[in-house]
């Protein structure tokens, strides 16, 4: 079809649609942030001031708040999109949907993912956090928060519409989030002990680049389902 | 082919009402003979006691909650390719039953960690991956009974199956790096099993007895399902059920 974008050019504009609306409704880029923040700022008050305990306990906080504050923002990947019908012309579209998906799940990283990211320095600082644990902590995040918005588009997808959605996903999402955290905090604790941290990311990396290939397509083979 | 007549639930329901009583009556031989070599026939450990006996259960417990998972994972892929409704039925038949193994698993598990690790939890290896196994199991049974339409609960169920048990062994491994307590396998071993025989046929008898339990169940629970999604149907009534 002479008319059909290419690929690319289809990712780049559903991209840019989706980052337009997240400007227009900022609030829904601010409100995980904030959470993110908020259940950080927790665990000082509930476990006490000792700089020793928070530097022991701050990278499964970071990255257990990132999880929760991930998980809060992905009922609106698809559900504004369900209710006013976009998203059934969007699997009409002529491109294959897992690019157009991977689009929605692109941006939805640049929106929440990233912002965890960039914040995060100033919260490892809070609890103590040495340098080089700090910079692990970021990197860490950079390469597991996509994990977390690719796996979470498919919770996301097939809990659509459903009643009761948010801790429905979040009961499916969590249990296949646990080896992010897993590897994505033992290499923050292993540069802290002055070990190398190489494992740790060459086993998150690999996990992002499966995810990376599997989820846009199951995610839309899901959103398929439920719209069928 | 003979094997596909049985995949509609018109020929399976009398086939399944046949094998029924041989696997009851199997599972309960198979039961009592397993209990038996285990409580009387087994020696007790010269570290442990008594308290050994407790894997007669907990280990085929937790060997059947993984078993029973791959078994719904691969009728999920067959039910997502060939489109047969039967494998929908056996899934949704053998999630509970799943469930409840891992939950068994994790109790006895606990009640011989007591004694053996003076802890009634301790988050070990393989504990851990059992408990997050039953969490797919509580995860997969909440997301079939939020979805009303029956064809999509079974197919968005087959997608979480397998991308559960993609995902199964990566939390597994990444679990048994992250903390290691647990005893390391000693029956499933390529240079052949580690422990004397006295121990391990009471161990392959309950084995065996759970997978004829589990078959047995999971039969009487599909039949009493046909019954219910097929309670229009004209075979049913002409059978006088």
């Amino acid at each position: 079809m002479s008319h059909s974008l290419g690929l690319f050019a289809a990712w780049r504009r559903i991209l840019k649609r989706e980052l337009l609306l997240a400007y227009r409704q900022r609030n829904d880029i601010l409100t995980p942030l904030i959470f993110f923040i908020i259940v950080i700022s927790l665990f000082p008050l509930g476990i006490g001031p000792e700089p020793d305990t928070l530097r022991l306990i701050a990278p499964g906080v970071i990255w257990v708040a990132a999880l929760l504050a991930t998980l809060l923002s992905l009922s609106r990947l698809f559900n504004n999109e369900l209710h006013d019908g976009t998203l059934e012309q969007l699997l009409l579209t002529p491109q294959p949907a897992s690019v157009l998906v991977f689009a929605k799940i692109t941006a939805h990283w640049l929106t929440t993912g990233l912002p965890l990211v960039l914040i995060s320095p100033l919260l490892a600082l809070s609890l103590d956090m040495s340098s080089t644990a700090l910079t692990y902590t970021m990197l860490t995040l950079l390469l597991g928060t996509p994990i977390l918005s690719l796996i979470g588009a498919v919770g996301a997808a097939l809990t659509l519409g459903l009643r009761g959605g948010g801790v429905l996903l979040a009961l499916l999402i969590l249990p296949l989030y646990i080896p992010v955290l897993i590897f994505a905090t033992g290499a923050i604790i292993a540069v802290s002990n002055s070990y190398s941290a190489e494992g740790h990311l060459s086993l998150i990396s690999a996990y992002l680049i499966i995810t990376l290939i599997f989820a846009p397509w199951v995610s839309s083979y899901a959103l398929r389902i439920s719209l069928d | 082919m003979i094997f596909q007549k049985y995949a509609a639930p018109k020929y399976f329901y009398p086939l399944a009402g046949k094998c029924l009583p041989w696997f009851a009556w199997l599972s309960m031989i198979a039961l009592t003979i397993g209990l038996y070599l285990g409580l009387f026939v087994a020696p007790p450990d010269y570290q442990q006691g008594e308290t050994v006996r407790i894997m007669f259960v907990h280990v085929p417990a937790a060997w059947m909650s993984m078993f029973v998972y791959a078994l719904m994972a691969g009728a999920a892929a067959i039910g997502l390719v060939w489109k047969i409704k039967l494998t929908d039925t056996f899934i949704a038949a053998s999630a509970p039953i799943g469930a409840s193994f891992t939950l068994l698993a994790l109790l006895t598990g606990s009640l011989w960690g007591k004694p053996m690790w003076g802890a009634w939890w301790v988050w070990d290896a393989r504990l851990t991956s059992e408990l997050i196994l039953l969490f797919l199991y509580l995860g997969f049974m909440s997301l079939q009974s939020a979805i009303d339409d029956p064809r999509r609960a079974a197919r968005a169920g087959a997608v979480l199956l397998l991308i559960g048990v993609i995902n199964l062994p990566v939390i597994h491994y990444s679990v048994e790096w992250w903390n290691t307590l647990h005893q390391p396998a000693s029956v499933a071993r390529v240079d052949g099993p580690r422990i004397h025989s006295s121990i391990l046929t009471p161990l392959l008898v309950m084995a065996i007895a759970f997978k004829l339990f589990f078959v047995n169940v999971v039969l009487i629970r599909m039949r009493s399902a046909i019954l219910d999604n097929e309670a229009d149907s004209r075979w049913l009534k002409e059978q006088g059920a």
